[in-house]
C-alpha cells in the first residue's frame, strides 16, 4: 500500500479543487442555509458534478461507472468538505449506491444505478433510529410477511439526504429483537409509495435529514437486498464505506478551517502586533497541524485498505474515524478560540465548520465508540 | 525473477550463511544495541562477529556508497534487506551517532578526504562518535554557544564546556560546534570541527540521571589542538551543517518510535501491550478488566498505528537523497511525545509493580519499565525540546510571524 497519489489522482484531486473554488464558495452554503430549503443542495450543481463523473467513480463501468474506488472518491469528497458543499454524496451516493450495488438484484440494479450514477435520483439509506445510537443492529422497524412480500412499520430518524430522494433503504427486522445481529433484512421503498412519509430535519449542520416513517408499506418480495435475515453484513459494509467517505469530507473541512485560522492569525493585530506572533496561539497552531498530518494518513490508509480488500480495513476506517472525529473538532474549537468575539458571530464561516464537525463526529460513532471497536478488533 | 527478487534471495542466503545464531532476537536499542569504538563492549560474543561480518559487507551502513565502505544499495534494497533482517530476527550489527548523524552529515558536506578518512571507520564500528552541541549556557538557544576556537597556524585551540553529552565517556571522536568569531550575529562565526577525544586536554565526567544510569557527560577542552582540516564545511559557517544535522538527529529519534509504529497484528491476536494489560490489570469476559486502561490502550495503539502511517507517507513522497525539511520537526515532536505516553501507561498497567527501583519482590520487566519510563521523560528534550519543535512548526511550516 503506497501512501501517495499517483499522477491521475492527483489530477483528480486538482479538478475537484478547482471546480469546488469555482462553483461552490462557502457562500453558496450559506445562501442555501439562509433559504431554509429543506432539500438543502442544489440539484443543478449535483448534475454538473455527476456529469463529471463524480457520482460513478464507484460504480462498476457496465452501469455507466467509472471502475474506480474509494482513493478516489475521498479525494473528490475531501474537496466538497473543503467548502461545506453539501451534495448527497455520503447518504445518497456511499450509502444508497453502495448498498443497490452490492445487495440489488439485478432488476433493481438496471432500473436504479444508472440514475444514481447520471444524479438524476437519490436513493438514501436508513440505518438510523430513535434511540440506536450508534449500534446499527439496534432496529426495531418491523418487516412482516404478507402473501406478496411484507409490510414495513417503524420510523427512521436523521436519514441522511432523504429530503428529495427517490428511494429509501430500510433495514428492517424480520425476527429477533432490536440488537440483534441476525434477523435484519434491508428493503428498497420508494419515498412516493403508499404509507411513506418524509419529514425533514433541521438539524445544527443544516445538511439534508428527514424522518421516514412506515405505516404499513406494502413492498413486493423482489424489494429485498442482500440475504433475508442477514442484512446486518450488508449494513455493515455500507457504513464502512460511508465513514471512509465521511472521514474524506472532515479531512477536508478541518484542513480549511486550519487554513482559514492560521490567516487570520497573519492579519490580526492586537498588542500592536500579529496575534500570530504570540507563542501560545502558535504551538497550539503548530499542535493542530499535526493532528491534520496524522489524520489524512489514516484517511488515505482506510481508503487503500477498503479498496484492496486488505484483512485489516475495519480496523483502519476506525482508526480514521477516531482521528477525523478528534483532529476536526480540535481544529474548528481552537479555530473559534483563536478568531475569538467575531469567530462566535454567525457572519464569519469559521461556525459553520464547527457544526459540521461536530455532526460528523456524532456520524458512525465518535472516537470513544472506534476505540471500543479497535479493542473488540485487537481481542482485548 | 525482477532485480529486487534477485537481490532477496541473495540477500538472505548471505544473512543466513553469515549470521551467527547468538545474535539473533537482541534488541538493537539503546541499551543492548552495539554501538562500536576502540572500548566497545559485546554483551554477547556473537555479536562482534556479527558487527565484524556486516561491516566488512557494508550493511551496517547499507545506503552509503561503496567507495566509503557502505553497502552502495539503492532505497528499495535497503528496504529488502531489513526485511530480509527482520524476518531472520536478526538486529541491525551496530547503532549510533557515527551512522545516524555525523555519517550523514560527512556524505552532505565532507571532502573527499574527510568522507574516506572517517565513513569507512564508522561502517566497520571502529570509531565511535558523540555529539558536542549543548553548553550549561547554550540549550535550545544553541547558537548563542561559547566554547573558544582560536586560530594558531593550521590549528585551532579549543577551550570550553560542553555538557549533556551522550556517552562522551565512551566515544572515540567528537562533532563539536566551537565558536571562532564573536563579532556578528549570534549564528555567525560557528565552526563545525572533528575532535579526537584522545587529544590532551580533552576530559569528561559522567553525570547521574533520574533513572540512575549516566548516559551522558560534562566535556571540557582545555587547550586542546585540533587541526584546521578537521573543519566540516567552510570555517564559520557551522550553523548551517549543525542544522543539518539536527534535521538527521530528530529524523533518526522520530524513526526510532515510528518505524514499526503499530504494524498489524493478525485478526484476533493481541498485540504487546494489550496482552501485557490483560496479564497484569486482568480480564473480564475477553477484555481487559480496567475499562479506562483499556480505552487507554486503544488510544494508544491507534495514536501509534496513525504516527507509523504518517511516517510511511512522507517516506513514499520522499524522493531517493530528500534531506529532511522543517516537518521533521513533526514527527521528532509526535514520536518523542507518544513514546513518553506509551511508557506512562506502561508504568499505570504495573501498577504497584513499577515501583520498584532495584532487588526483592520486584520483577525484571517492572524494573526495566520503570527505568525505562524515567528515561523516556529526556525524549522530548534531547534533539531540541517539544516546545523548540512547535516553534519550528510554527514559523518555517506554517509561517507565522515572528
Ligand atoms: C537524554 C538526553 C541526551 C542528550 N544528548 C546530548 C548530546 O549528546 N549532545 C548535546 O550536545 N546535547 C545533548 N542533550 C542536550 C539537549 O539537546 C538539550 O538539553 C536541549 O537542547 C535543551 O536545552 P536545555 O537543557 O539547556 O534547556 P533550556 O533551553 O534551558 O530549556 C528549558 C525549558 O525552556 C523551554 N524553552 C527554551 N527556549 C524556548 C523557546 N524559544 N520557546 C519556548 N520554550 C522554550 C524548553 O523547551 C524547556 O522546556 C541531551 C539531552 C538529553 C535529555
Amino acid at each position: 500500500m503506497q501512501l501517495i497519489l499517483d499522477e491521475d489522482q492527483q489530477m483528480i484531486a486538482q479538478t475537484a479543487l478547482d471546480f469546488v473554488d469555482e462553483h461552490s464558495p462557502v457562500a453558496r452554503f450559506r445562501e442555501l442555509r439562509d433559504s431554509g430549503a429543506a432539500l438543502g443542495y442544489s440539484r443543478d450543481l449535483y448534475k454538473e458534478m455527476a456529469a463529471l463523473g463524480w457520482t460513478g467513480i464507484l460504480f462498476d463501468e457496465k452501469v455507466g461507472g467509472a471502475g474506480m474506488g474509494f482513493a478516489e472518491l475521498v479525494l473528490i469528497v475531501e474537496a466538497l468538505g473543503r467548502k461545506l458543499a453539501p451534495e448527497p454524496f455520503l447518504g445518497g451516493v456511499t450509502m444508497g449506491g453502495s448498498a443497490l450495488a452490492l445487495g440489488g438484484n439485478e432488476a433493481m440494479k438496471s432500473e436504479w444505478l444508472p440514475s444514481v450514477i447520471d444524479g438524476s435520483k437519490v436513493v438514501a439509506f436508513a440505518h438510523q433510529e430513535k434511540n440506536s445510537r450508534y449500534d446499527a443492529y439496534a432496529i426495531s422497524t418491523r418487516a412482516d410477511a404478507t402473501d406478496s412480500g411484507y409490510r414495513l412499520t417503524g420510523e427512521k430518524v436523521q436519514v441522511l439526504d432523504a429530503v428529495g430522494a427517490d428511494a429509501v433503504i430500510v433495514p428492517a427486522r424480520v425476527s429477533g429483537e432490536s440488537g440483534d445481529r441476525e434477523g435484519i433484512t434491508l428493503f428498497l421503498v420508494e419515498t412516493g409509495a403508499a404509507g411513506v412519509s418524509l419529514t425533514a430535519q433541521t438539524r445544527v449542520d443544516h445538511r439534508n435529514a428527514a424522518i421516514v416513517a412506515l405505516d404499513g408499506v406494502e413492498v413486493a418480495a423482489t424489494a429485498v437486498l442482500g440475504v433475508e435475515g442477514q442484512g446486518a453484513e450488508l449494513i455493515d459494509t455500507v457504513l464502512d464505506r460511508a465513514t471512509v467517505v465521511l472521514t474524506a469530507e472532515m479531512l477536508g473541512g478541518m484542513s480549511e478551517a486550519f487554513d482559514l485560522t492560521v490567516e487570520y492569525l497573519k492579519t490580526r493585530e492586537q498588542f500592536g502586533v500579529k496575534i500570530g506572533s504570540f507563542q501560545g496561539l502558535q504551538h497550539r497552531a503548530a499542535e493542530v497541524f499535526c493532528e491534520i498530518e496524522l489524520a489524512r494518513s489514516c484517511v488515505m490508509a482506510a481508503a487503500r485498505a477498503i479498496d484492496a480488500g486488505a484483512p485489516d480495513a475495519t480496523k483502519l476506517v476506525s482508526l480514521a474515524k477516531a482521528k477525523c472525529s478528534d483532529a476536526y473538532l480540535l481544529a474548528a474549537n481552537e479555530g473559534v478560540q483563536m478568531f475569538a468575539g467575531v469567530g462566535m458571530t454567525d457572519e464569519y464561516d469559521i461556525g459553520f465548520y464547527l457544526k459540521r464537525a461536530r455532526a460528523a463526529e456524532l456520524t458512525f460513532g465518535d472516537s470513544a465508540y472506534h476505540r471500543n471497536r479497535w479493542a473488540e478488533l485487537g481481542s482485548y | 525473477m525482477s532485480d529486487l527478487e534477485a537481490f532477496r534471495a541473495e540477500a538472505r542466503a548471505w544473512l543466513e550463511e553469515n549470521a551467527p545464531e547468538g545474535v539473533k532476537g537482541i534488541k538493537a536499542d539503546e541499551l543492548n544495541g552495539v554501538w562500536g569504538g576502540k572500548r566497545c563492549e559485546f554483551e554477547v560474543p556473537d555479536q562482534k562477529v556479527w558487527l565484524e561480518r556486516m561491516g566488512a559487507k557494508g550493511w551496517t551502513a547499507p545506503m552509503w556508497p561503496a567507495e566509503y565502505g557502505g553497502g552502495g544499495l539503492s532505497k528499495a534494497e535497503s528496504k529488502i534487506l531489513s526485511q530480509e533482517m527482520k524476518a531472520l530476527d536478526l538486529p541491525p550489527a551496530l547503532i549510533g551517532f557515527g551512522l545516524t548523524m555525523i555519517g550523514p552529515t560527512l556524505l552532505q558536506f565532507g571532502t573527499e578526504e574527510q568522507k574516506k578518512e572517517h565513513l569507512p571507520r564508522i561502517v566497520r564500528g571502529e570509531i565511535r562518535w558523540c555529539q558536542g552541541y549543548s553548553e550549561p549556557g547554550a540549550g535550545s538557544d544553541l547558537a548563542s554557544l561559547q566554547t573558544k576556537a582560536e586560530r594558531d597556524g593550521d590549528d585551532f585551540i579549543i577551550n570550553g564546556t560542553k555538557v549533556w553529552t551522550s556517552y562522551a565517556d565512551k566515544a572515540d571522536w567528537i562533532f563539536a560546534l566551537v565558536r571562532n568569531d564573536n563579532s556578528g550575529i549570534k549564528q555567525e562565526g560557528i565552526t563545525f570541527l572533528l575532535i579526537d577525544m584522545d587529544d590532551p586536554g580533552v576530559n569528561v565526567s559522567p553525570i547521574l540521571l533520574i533513572s540512575g544510569k549516566s548516559p551522558f557527560c560534562e566535556t571540557h577542552f582545555t587547550d586542546v589542538r585540533v587541526p584546521v582540516k578537521n573543519v566540516i564545511h567552510e570555517i564559520g559557517a557551522g550553523w548551517t551543517v549543525a542544522k543539518a544535522l539536527l534535521g538527521h538527529e530528530r529524523t533518526m529519534i522520530a524513526d526510532t518510535f515510528g518505524s514499526s509504529a503499530g504494524a498489524t497484528k493478525k485478526a484476533g491476536e493481541r498485540s504487546f501491550l494489550s496482552s501485557l494489560a490483560v496479564e497484569r490489570v486482568g480480564e473480564r469476559e475477553g477484555r481487559i478488566s480496567d475499562p479506562i486502561i483499556r480505552d487507554d490502550v486503544a488510544k494508544m495503539e491507534m495514536e501509534t498505528r496513525a504516527f507509523g502511517l504518517t511516517t510511511q507517507r512522507t517516506a513514499d513522497a520522499a524522493k531517493a537523497g530528500h534531506n529532511p525539511g522543517p516537518e521533521s520537526s513533526m514527527f521528532k515532536l509526535y514520536g518523542t511525545e507518544l513514546n513518553k505516553t506509551r511508557m506512562e501507561l506502561m508504568v499505570r498497567i504495573l501498577g504497584p509493580d513499577a515501583l520498584g527501583w532495584e532487588g526483592d519482590g520486584f520483577d525484571e520487566f517492572a524494573l526495566g519499565t520503570t527505568r525505562d519510563w524515567l528515561r523516556s521523560r529526556g525524549n522530548s528534550i534531547e534533539g531540541g525540546t517539544s516546545e523548540v519543535q512547535l516553534n519550528v512548526i510554527a514559523k518555517r511550516v506554517l509561517g507565522l510571524p515572528a
